[in-house]
């Protein structure tokens, strides 16, 4: 009965062929899973390549409820297909934050566990999963496991940051940030060159949330020229008299849409470089500010569908992380070949990690570049000559965002793999999760026999 | 301060039951959940709704189809609610209800005589109260009867019918009755199906238009609204035409 769709992620890119079924509580999702024999899990799709995607797809959307919340403590235990959006718009006005937050509050909470996914406060706090105190998985076996930092800790570890290929995550527990306000004291500052903008992080450090808009396309002095935005949750004594007086309640904001996919070519060489130097010029030298939340963290939610403006054909996130020692002549490399490729974007994202010591997670210390790309063979070519760069110093590429990298590429990024697979392979001896990315590059031990079977099954129905 | 306005949701156990209990209890309703098996079914979206919105949730025990006790379940109500929305259905094969006529009763229980009971009941308290609003959600499928789904559509149509006679006895009561017919919706009813993207809504959409009928008082909302340009269409088609589609 159940139709084979095309669906794909964030990026548009690639496209899977395959069906997409949801359950609401744990007796649906084992009966799914007695049915299929390999699927991978997925969220809000805002993976933005093929992590989420396979012949079959469990969608956790309907797996959503807040199971428990202590306002003593500020923990939380929430079924895994929340999205955050949800969470932040009940709990914001009860005075909670999530730990660590993405660029967009449209992910799942069992997608920010799965991506161990790192926000502006890295520096500070961390990636998601070092304040998630408890975890609960249906195992390959269908039998339902709870892990934790000291139960079943070799699970626990391997799972977060483990694009759910140890099992599927029913429940997360997590600490959640007190605050006082909705809003964010920001301070924005314009930074000259690469080097000013990396003093800027250096000297920011204290603060909880950094992040700088970086110019791909500047070339000469101008190189790596950036805007700096530092922020600190606003205290209610601090905030205006028109914000303090109802400090954790926003108003509902409009939002625009890109209702169709633009036509190829819109986004150009000359359009960007157009579009960075009025966003560059117009970022004053220095400022501070109070914005709401959702601007502060999501500037790009208020525009739905903004993934369309690279149209059909989709576009490629590129997200690498190069050791600090080492980041001022890899970005200087990286930056020069993207802008004499011509091929930079509006959305490019420049940050400082802290320490981090995971098995499959992405963070580790030191600088991290982030900037999308139409999906087109030039681009290809130019990202596999980025890999390179990045392989040389000692740096990985984010799973979450990709799409295209090598198996070796990614062997290379992250050695830790091994250690992950043999948990992985005593949880799943055979490879019941697998993701069209698992499989692209292998990270998954076990046999890739399964999924042909799977798919010829579905062909014939 | 005022007393918090009350919502009963009658099928609160469904997709759309809990995407409309969500955002009612956003906009600052306490809740009645009513459902079959509510103890054990309805427990986590209790939890959920109180936690997230800190508004009071109960969980009734209710099954349309048992006629006997919507009097005492109505009775029992406490506060008496401001407003109702029943999203209560079932749809099961319509091949199978041609050849099973408990099926297809089950189907005009369960959509249509079952809610007439319950409507009824909880009609009268607004109507002796002077005030309150009913929200009866219905089906495009009842607005012209197709082979696929005549046995569902027909219960359907019955229901919209009802809703707009009991507009009609209520609108000098100040009672308002508001019919919603929902194309498709994704939900666990049609799971698996393949359902076209742009006619198709969220259990989600379909709360919010709801919630901004009952701000507005309309009386009859298509969702999404497109679905009232479509069933236009389809219910001007000559019937010599129309019996030889393949609807």
């Amino acid at each position: 009965m159940s139709k084979l769709r095309k669906i794909f992620g964030w990026g548009r890119y690639p496209k899977q062929e395959g069906i997409e079924l949801s359950y609401r509580n744990e007796q649906e999702l084992k009966a799914l899973l007695e049915k299929h024999p390999q699927c991978i899990a997925r969220g809000g799709g805002r993976a933005y390549g093929d992590s989420a995607l396979a012949p079959v797809m469990l969608n956790s959307k309907r797996f959503n409820h807040v199971r428990a919340f202590n306002a003593d403590t500020g923990i939380i235990k929430v079924e895994a297909g929340l999205i955050l959006a949800d969470l932040l718009k009940a709990f914001v006005p009860q005075g909670w934050f999530a730990p660590v937050t993405p660029g967009t509050q449209f992910v799942s909470i069992g997608g920010m566990v799965a991506s161990d996914v790192h926000g502006k406060n890295h520096h500070v706090d961390g990636s998601f999963g070092q304040h998630i105190t408890e975890l609960s998985l249906m195992l390959a076996n269908g039998e339902i496991e709870t892990c934790s930092p000291t139960n079943n800790s070799d699970l626990f570890h391997a799972t977060i940051g483990g694009m759910g290929l140890t099992g599927i995550i029913l429940t997360v527990s997590f600490r959640m940030t007190a605050v006082q306000s909705a809003w964010v004291r920001q301070e924005t500052i314009r930074c000259d060159s690469l080097d000013a903008v990396m003093d800027e992080f250096e000297q920011s450090k204290h603060w909880k949330y950094t992040v700088a808009w970086i110019d791909c396309l500047s070339t000469d002095e101008e190189a790596g020229r950036s805007v700096l935005f530092r922020g600190e949750h606003a205290t209610r004594a601090e905030l205006p008299m028109d914000k303090s007086n109802a400090p954790l309640t926003l108003k509902p904001k409009r939002k625009l849409n890109v209702p169709f996919s633009f036509p190829p070519g819109v986004l150009n060489r000359w359009s960007v470089k157009a579009f960075n130097e009025l966003y560059f010029r117009r970022a004053p030298e220095e400022r501070t500010d109070f914005v709401d939340y959702q601007t502060f963290f999501y500037p790009l939610d208020s525009i739905h569908n903004w993934n369309r403006i690279y149209g059909p054909k989709g576009f490629v996130q590129y997200q690498c992380v190069i050791p600090k020692a080492r980041s001022r002549e890899a970005l200087q490399k990286l930056l020069g070949m993207i802008a004499s490729a011509g091929e930079g974007s509006f959305l490019a994202v420049l940050k400082l990690f802290g320490p981090q010591d995971g098995m499959l997670s992405f963070p580790s210390e030191g600088y991290t570049l982030a900037l999308d790309f139409p999906a087109k063979q030039s681009v290809f070519a130019l990202l596999d000559r980025l890999d390179q760069v990045v392989l040389e110093h000692g740096g990985r590429i984010y799973l979450t965002k990709d799409a295209r990298m090598s198996a070796h590429t990614f062997r290379s990024g992250y050695p830790a793999l091994k250690q992950w697979q043999q948990i992985a392979a005593e949880h799943d001896p055979e490879g019941r999760w697998q993701s069209t990315q698992s499989q692209r590059l292998s990270i998954h031990p076990a046999a890739r026999t399964l999924a042909r079977e799977e798919h010829t099954q579905h062909d014939s129905e | 301060m005022t007393q918090n306005k009350t919502a009963l949701i009658i099928g609160a156990n469904s997709d759309m039951g809990r995407a409309i209990a969500s955002q009612l209890a956003e906009e600052g309703y306490d809740l009645q959940l009513a459902a079959r098996q509510a103890e054990e079914r309805l427990d986590r979206a209790a939890t959920d709704l109180n936690l997230r919105f800190q508004r009071s949730v109960s969980k009734l025990e209710l099954d349309v189809c048992a006629t006997d006790s919507h009097a005492g379940f109505v009775e029992s109500l406490s506060p008496q609610p401001d407003l109702v929305v029943s999203v209560a259905g079932l749809m099961t094969e319509q091949t199978d209800a041609q050849t099973d006529y408990s099926q297809a009763k089950a189907m005009i229980d369960a959509n249509f005589s079952g809610l007439v009971s319950l409507f009824e009941k909880l009609a009268a308290q607004m109507e002796n109260r002077g005030s309150g609003c009913l929200v009866g959600v219905s089906s495009v499928a009842g607005d012209r009867g197709r082979q696929k789904n005549y046995i569902y559509g027909a219960a359907k149509a019955g229901f919209s019918t009802y809703l707009s006679g009991l507009r009609n006895r209520l609108a000098s009561k100040g009672v308002h009755v508001i019919t919603v017919k929902p194309g498709f919706v994704n939900t666990a009813m049609t799971e698996g199906m393949d359902l076209p993207e742009k006619l198709t809504a969220e259990p989600e959409e379909v709360a919010l238009h709801i919630s901004k009928a009952i701000e507005k008082q309309r009386n009859v909302i298509y969702s999404k609204p497109i679905w009232l340009l479509v069933m236009l269409i389809i219910k001007h088609i000559p019937e010599f035409i129309f019996k030889k589609l393949d609807l």
